[in-house]
């Protein structure tokens, strides 16, 4: 499953996209993350499923623009080298800007 | 508020309750039920044995438990079950760990998956739940099962708050505004703002130039349509394609949006408000099985 989550508003899309079916629940994003945006959940969307995975945190979602924001291009990263992209060994995390 | 003339305020939406006729809950072996507590309206279902049994669709008040609560007596009203009858209950929505009498809460867009592949069939692969105060768009498998999601709760634009300021604003009451903002004989450019608070003072504006209701709802109703559409290009839109929430209910907005997208619209004769509690009633009756099955 792609997750998407964040926002879409008049200045542009926000979204950390996570490919449930790579994240294999390591939780290195939610230790490398400077702004904390990821947590460890309960997988809801299978039943059958005891593993957790990474999520967006709800109250980050909403304002992923300024979360991320140190971390961008005008910050002086490439997007391959943002602190969650490169923590996550089975490549799930992407952004959309 | 502005009141019509019998008395109604413009945006109150019809609050509904149903019981099956076909369905006994006696000789249901599993009896299970799905709160969905929403920004805007909760809506309480029972199931027995897998088929709709009951459901009541009223409005959230400001005390989430209490919703839940009121939501439930209400759908249990005449059936002669009591919530010692229930054997699991799942709550989902924006207040889904608010429900008391709730076994287990899960996310809305699981339960609008599931619930929108019971309403509609398994052949639907798109579903965009538009709700009270945010909008969702969910891939789904034949089972229902999520494949990808998105979800927009940043802003009210495209929701169906957005829709009873507009209601109260020209004076029509809600059930009524998607109708008639098909009776233009042209279609307008859409309202500039999607935005609720400053679409709103755009459309007085309009009124103000003269332009007629219907025409300002049309122009809102495309400018609504339009802005989900954008929505709906980053996950994209797999036939078949299926509108949940209340503003399904809104042939304004879904007349532009199936134009817009191409594509055509799946019809259900249930109520689309109950989607997301339908998909918790069926997870509740999973969750259930599967722990006779542990145990």
């Amino acid at each position: 499953m792609i997750a998407n989550y964040g926002y879409k508003d008049g200045s542009g899309d926000f979204f950390i996209s996570i490919d449930t079916d790579k994240c294999d629940g390591c939780g290195d994003c939610v230790e490398q993350c400077p702004a904390g945006v990821f947590e460890m959940v309960e997988n809801e969307f299978d039943i059958e499923d005891d593993d957790e995975l990474a999520a967006v945190k709800p109250d980050q979602s909403r304002k992923l623009k300024y979360a991320c924001g140190p971390c961008k291009p005008a910050a002086g990263f490439e997007k391959a080298e943002l602190p969650c992209v490169r923590a996550c060994e089975p490549d799930a995390i992407d952004h959309s800007w | 508020m502005a009141q019509d003339e019998k008395g109604a305020e413009y945006w109150r939406w019809t609050e509904s309750r149903w019981t099956s006729p076909d369905v006994n809950w006696q000789d249901g072996e599993v009896v299970s039920a799905g709160v969905d507590v929403g920004s805007v309206s909760t809506q309480a279902v029972v199931m027995v044995d897998g088929k709709l049994y009951c459901f009541a669709s009223m409005r959230t008040g400001s005390d989430s438990p209490e919703s839940a609560n009121n939501a439930m007596k209400w759908a249990l009203d005449g059936t002669g079950l009591t919530l010692d009858g229930l054997h699991a209950t799942v709550g989902t929505g924006y207040g889904r760990v608010n429900v008391p009498f709730a076994t287990k809460a899960i996310t809305e867009i699981a339960c609008h998956a599931r619930g929108g592949n019971f309403m509609y069939g398994p052949t639907v692969r798109t579903i965009l739940d538009m709700g009270g105060q945010d909008c969702k768009a969910i891939h789904c498998d034949e089972r229902g099962k999520v494949k990808a999601f998105l979800m927009n709760d940043k802003c009210a634009a495209g929701t169906g708050r957005g829709m009873e300021v507009f209601a109260d604003l020209l004076g029509v009451h809600i059930n009524d505004v998607g109708e008639l903002s098909l009776k233009v004989e042209e279609e307008p450019p859409p309202v500039s703002s999607t935005c609720v608070v400053f679409a709103k003072s755009e459309a007085s504006g309009l009124l103000r130039e003269g332009w007629p209701k219907e025409k300002v709802l049309a122009a809102y109703c495309s400018a609504m349509a339009h802005r989900v559409v954008t929505l709906l290009e980053r996950i994209g839109v797999e036939p078949e394609f299926a509108i949940t929430g209340g503003i399904a209910k809104n042939p304004g907005v879904t007349t532009r949006l199936s134009k817009e997208l191409g594509v055509e619209l799946k019809t259900t004769d249930m109520d689309t408000q109950i989607a997301g509690a339908v998909g918790a009633a069926l997870f509740a009756r999973a969750l259930y099985i599967k722990k006779l099955r542990k145990s």
